[in-house]
Formats: C-alpha cells, structure tokens, sequence
C-alpha cells in the first residue's frame, strides 16, 4: 500500500500552487526580451494563438492525465502514464517526469538563491554607491564564488544551501501545509510587488532622477508591432517555446499536482484560472518592468546590445543600480520587491519540481514524506554543486539545455500521441471533461487531436534541425546549414570546436578545452541520472509484481 | 505611446486580465462538490456532508 494519503486543502490553494508551478523566472526574465527580439508587439499575436492550441490543449492533458492515475494511486508520471496503455515501455518515457524535475531542480535553486541573496544584498545597501559596472563585477565576482560584501566564505554555496534547506523543509510538510501555504502567500505577494513595479516602470519621467527618456520609450519599444515579422517561421517557434516553458508543461509536475484532485472534482475550469493566472504575471506584470525601466535610464541603443545577452543579464547586472536612481530608500525598496518576486516566482516552481519525486518514493517504496523530501534536497545538492562550483564552464547552461529546454518538448510530444492516439481521444475527452464545471469547446477535441502534436512535433524538429540564423527561407532553398544553437550542433559542440580551432592564446586554449570537458562530464552525468531513475522504476515494477498488484 | 503600440498593449492587457478575472471568479463562485471531495478544509461544514 501506498503511504501517500494527501490532499490539497482548498481549491484556490491548489489553483495558486499550480499557477506558482507555471510562474518562473522566465515570466519576467525571458519573455520581455523574447517579444524584443521577436517582432515587438506582433510577437504577442503567434504567442496567444500558441497559447490557444499548444498551451491549453497540453494543461488539459496534463491535468487529465494527472487525475486518471491518481484514480490508481500513482502521483508520478512512469506509473501515471503506464495506466493508460499496456505497453511496458510507456513507463520508461515517463521517467522524464522525475528526471527532468530533479535535474531542473539542481540548477534553478541555484538561480533561485541568487535571488534570496539578492535580496539581502539590496536592503544591506550593497549596490546603493557601485555604478552599472559595479553592479555587473558584483554578479561575476558572485557567480565566480569570489569574495562576498557581507563577509561570508563561499557566499553563494552558503545561499544555495540555504534555499535547498527551505525548499526541502516545506516539502517536509506535505501539499496542504507545505506547498500550498507557500503558494497562498507567494503568488498574491508576487502580484503585489509585480504592481508596484510595473507603477515605477509606467511613470518614469525624462529627466527625473537622471532618466533619459519617458516610459514611453521602453513602452514603444516593446509594444510596436513589426507584422513583417510575422510571417518568420523564426518568431512563431519562438513564440511556441516561450508558451511551452512559460506554462511548465512536459515537466510531470501538473500531472503530480492533479494527481490529488478526486474524479468527480473539475480540472477543466482549474487549469484555465492557473492558465490565464500566469499569462496575467508574464504579459502584464513582465512586459511592464524589465524593458521600460532599462531604456527610461539607458536608452534603446545600449539595451539592444544588454538584451543580445538574455534578461538574466538584464534582471541581475542591470537592475539593481537602476533602481538606486531612485534614491537610497525606494532603490532598497525596489531591489527588496524586484528580487523578493523572482524569489517567489521560482521557490513556486521549484517546490513544484519536488513533488514528483517524493510522490513516486512514497507510492512505489511506501517512504514516508519527511524522508522521501530530505532524499530530493540531498540528491539535488549533490548534482546542483558542479553548476556552483563550474558556472564559468557551461555547467549551468548545459542542465538548463537538455533538462530545461530539450527534454520538456520530446516529453510533451511523447504524452500527447500517448493521450490522443493511443489511451485515445474519445476517453482522453471524457477524461478533460468529467466534473467539469466549464463547457469544453468541442473543437479542442480535435485541437488536441491534430494541432496540438503537429505544433509540437514542429518545434521540436525546428530545434533539432534549426538552420543557420533562422534563414528557413535559404534553408528551404537548399542551402540547409545548422544553426549553432541546433540540437544536433549542440550534441556534436561545434561551436566549442570551433572556436577551439580559432583560438590562438593558450589561456583561451586551455579555458576551452576545461569547457569542453565539463560540458560532455554534465551530459554523462544527467545520463547516469536518469538511467538510475529508470532502474528505480524497473524495480518498483518487478516489486509490484512480486505484490499481485501488476 | 505611438497609436499602434497602445492599441496593441491595452488590447492584450484588457483581454488577458478580464480572462484571468473571469476564470478565477468562476472557481470562486462555483458551489463545490458534495462530500468526499478533493479538498480538507471544507471537510467539517455540515452542510456538505452525504446524507445517510
């Protein structure tokens, strides 16, 4: 038997932690710089029909998905999905699930923590008289584990251990009084300090407090919409992928989290109120900080150049001396909101990734929770140090590659064919629609069926085979060079290659060459991880039918 | 703001705040479930509970 008896504690508890699932760092990090650099205001025409027929269709899934095998008693995705088709093999895709969470885990409590310290770095006053490349060398000293402003040795192993212990104890204490108090006050404080924000970033002023130019500026910059822009295969895939990760999906972690919600309860009006919860956070709350606050103070020029970089960039080395053009006080002030929301954003999604794990130790080796939640924080510290200790080496990006990006869309396409073509569309909609307390368009049955894995197979063959700058006009031509950033260029590291080839100082030389080593000893790594994962799953399968329980 | 981005901005801010509005009041004002359901903190109200 089982040793996982929990519940949620409320609906709007369980609607909040799903949302504070979706809701990362991205919403305010990544998808302002996405729209940037993908058309302006027309990027949000191919985003919200991608949130229509990719987004939804697959938060259905998922929640459906979730609910039915929780019906059995499986609150992770290899049992979960081996439910819905005899096929042996089914439950070893469903390891992503676990995988992908674990992995993902081990480097977002890390960008996780940078925030916790943050936070403390913009009360304490740290970035109050460093100019912008003060606060830039500040982050490169922080992620180089160079020394701290507040005296503590190895501060960002110390920050990183302490957000794993949080993180780890809130697990402890179970869904109802873990998770989901985390969530109820979170996300509404989340909004909150997003508002207050958003306020600063709609109200600069030329000229006040040394800004050049008027939010209008940022605003335009952002919005204007560029419709040529739309016919580029280039902005619909992005646009597809900023959906995808903005909502969560292909992770296992909505399938855990409605594993708990009973077969008469609805999910179809849940997901959408989650759904749309965090379309509010990313289209409203992050268009509204990132980009009109950094061209108010720095113009158009020089954040075309910071957002070549991505919003990390942006959100760390920027933000915090902006803020501080505000004065002393409101720039602490705004620093403690600005930080204290990624922090929430990404201790909701982190929790989330925890849940999966200690939900499969418990069904499968009936654990109890405490231990099975302290299993995830060591196993997390254990493959979440070499992205602290070799940051300059790629660590980071490549679990953020593979786990974050890569694994997340052949999940996502894998339980898609599964929940339309073989568990089947007739049950699969019976699934969606059971106890639902919305009317379920019809046409999604077909969306689902059709779009939704067409959509999918898409971008993930787009990312596999993307040609060189996106030119899919040149590409269709004949002349197909793959991109840099394409799968099978990853996997074969060109680009380190080549720039190893290039290179002519040995310092350069060397650098490439320890790069090039822990990037393959990250992907060996994250290999052996899952394979240990599917062992673990093959056990509890042989155990199951050693119990008369298979 | 030029005219093109504002229509743009307050059309996507209008649409996608009123659809989160509605969405979460729906779930708000939607009576919940008789007894058992997936929820524990309306386990205790009398009125929920199955008659025998």
């Amino acid at each position: 038997m089982s040793a996982n008896k929990e519940s949620w504690g409320s609906r709007v508890g369980l609607i909040l932690a799903m949302a504070g699932n979706a809701v990362g760092l991205g919403n305010f990090l990544r998808f302002p710089v996405q729209a940037v650099q993908n058309g302006g205001g027309a990027f949000i025409i191919p985003y919200l029909i991608c949130f229509l027929v990719m987004g939804i269709p697959l938060l259905w899934i998922e929640w459906s998905m979730g609910r039915f095998g929780g019906k059995f008693g499986h609150h992770s995705t290899p049992f979960i999905v081996d439910t819905m088709h005899k096929n042996r093999l089914w439950k070893y895709i469903g390891v992503f699930g676990i995988w992908t969470n674990i992995a993902v885990a081990s480097y977002y409590c890390y960008l996780e923590s940078w925030t916790l310290s943050y936070v403390f770095h913009s009360l304490g006053g740290t970035f109050a008289g460093l100019d912008q490349d003060g606060v830039a060398a500040f982050f490169n000293e922080y992620v180089s584990l160079g020394k701290s402003t507040f005296g503590i040795p190895y501060e960002p192993i110390v920050f990183f251990v302490i957000c794993l212990l949080l993180n780890t104890w809130i697990l402890s204490q179970g869904l109802a009084k873990g998770v989901e108090r985390v969530a109820k006050f979170g996300m509404p404080m989340l909004i909150l300090f997003g508002i207050f924000l958003a306020y600063k970033g709609f109200t600069i002023q030329a000229g006040e407090n040394g800004a050049l130019s008027d939010s209008a500026a940022g605003l335009n910059f952002l919005w204007t919409p560029n419709y040529d822009e739309l016919w580029s295969p280039t902005v619909w895939l992005a646009a597809a992928g900023q959906i995808f990760f903005t909502l969560s999906v292909g992770m296992g972690t909505v399938h855990c989290y409605a594993s708990y919600v009973r077969s008469k309860d609805d999910i179809a009006l849940n997901a959408m109120s989650a759904g749309w919860m965090n379309e509010f956070v990313e289209v409203v709350l992050g268009s509204s900080i990132l980009i009109p606050i950094s061209i108010g103070y720095l113009g158009i020029e020089r954040v075309t150049e910071l957002v070549q970089l991505g919003g990390l960039g942006l959100g760390f080395k920027t933000l915090p001396y902006l803020f501080f053009q505000w004065g002393d006080t409101i720039g602490a002030v705004a620093g403690f909101m600005w930080f204290g929301l990624l922090f929430f954003a990404g201790i909701t999604s982190s929790l989330a990734m925890g849940t999966p794990w200690i939900g499969f130790l418990q069904d499968e080796f009936n654990w109890r929770r405490r231990p099975a939640a302290w299993s995830f924080g060591l196993i997390v510290l254990l493959l979440g140090m070499p992205t602290v200790l070799f940051f300059k080496y790629g660590v980071f990006d490549e679990y953020d590659y593979w786990a974050g990006t890569v694994s997340l869309v052949v999940f996502a396409l894998f339980e898609t064919i599964l929940f339309a073509w073989v568990f089947g569309m007739g049950k699969g909609w019976r699934e969606i629609t059971s106890g639902a307390d919305i009317q379920v368009p019809y046409i999604y049955k077909y969306i689902i069926k059709f779009v939704t894995p067409l959509l999918l197979l898409w971008v993930f063959i787009g990312s596999l085979v993307t040609p060189k700058g996106g030119d899919w006009g040149k590409a269709f031509a004949g002349e197909w060079v793959l991109d840099d950033s394409s799968i099978i260029n990853k996997i074969k590291n060109s680009s380190l290659k080549r720039q190893l080839a290039e290179a002519t100082d040995p310092a350069v030389i060397e650098q490439l060459q320890d790069t090039l080593f822990f990037v393959n000893a990250s992907r060996i790594l994250l290999v052996a991880v899952f394979l240990s994962i599917a062992g673990l799953v093959y056990i509890a399968y042989k155990k199951r039918v050693r119990e008369g329980r298979i | 703001m030029n005219t093109s981005a504002l229509v743009v901005m307050l059309g996507t801010m209008i649409l996608v705040t009123s659809l989160m509005i509605y969405f979460f009041v729906r779930v708000i004002k939607t009576p919940p479930k008789p007894e058992p359901d997936s929820y524990l903190d309306n386990d205790d109200e009398p009125d929920r509970q199955v008659k025998p």
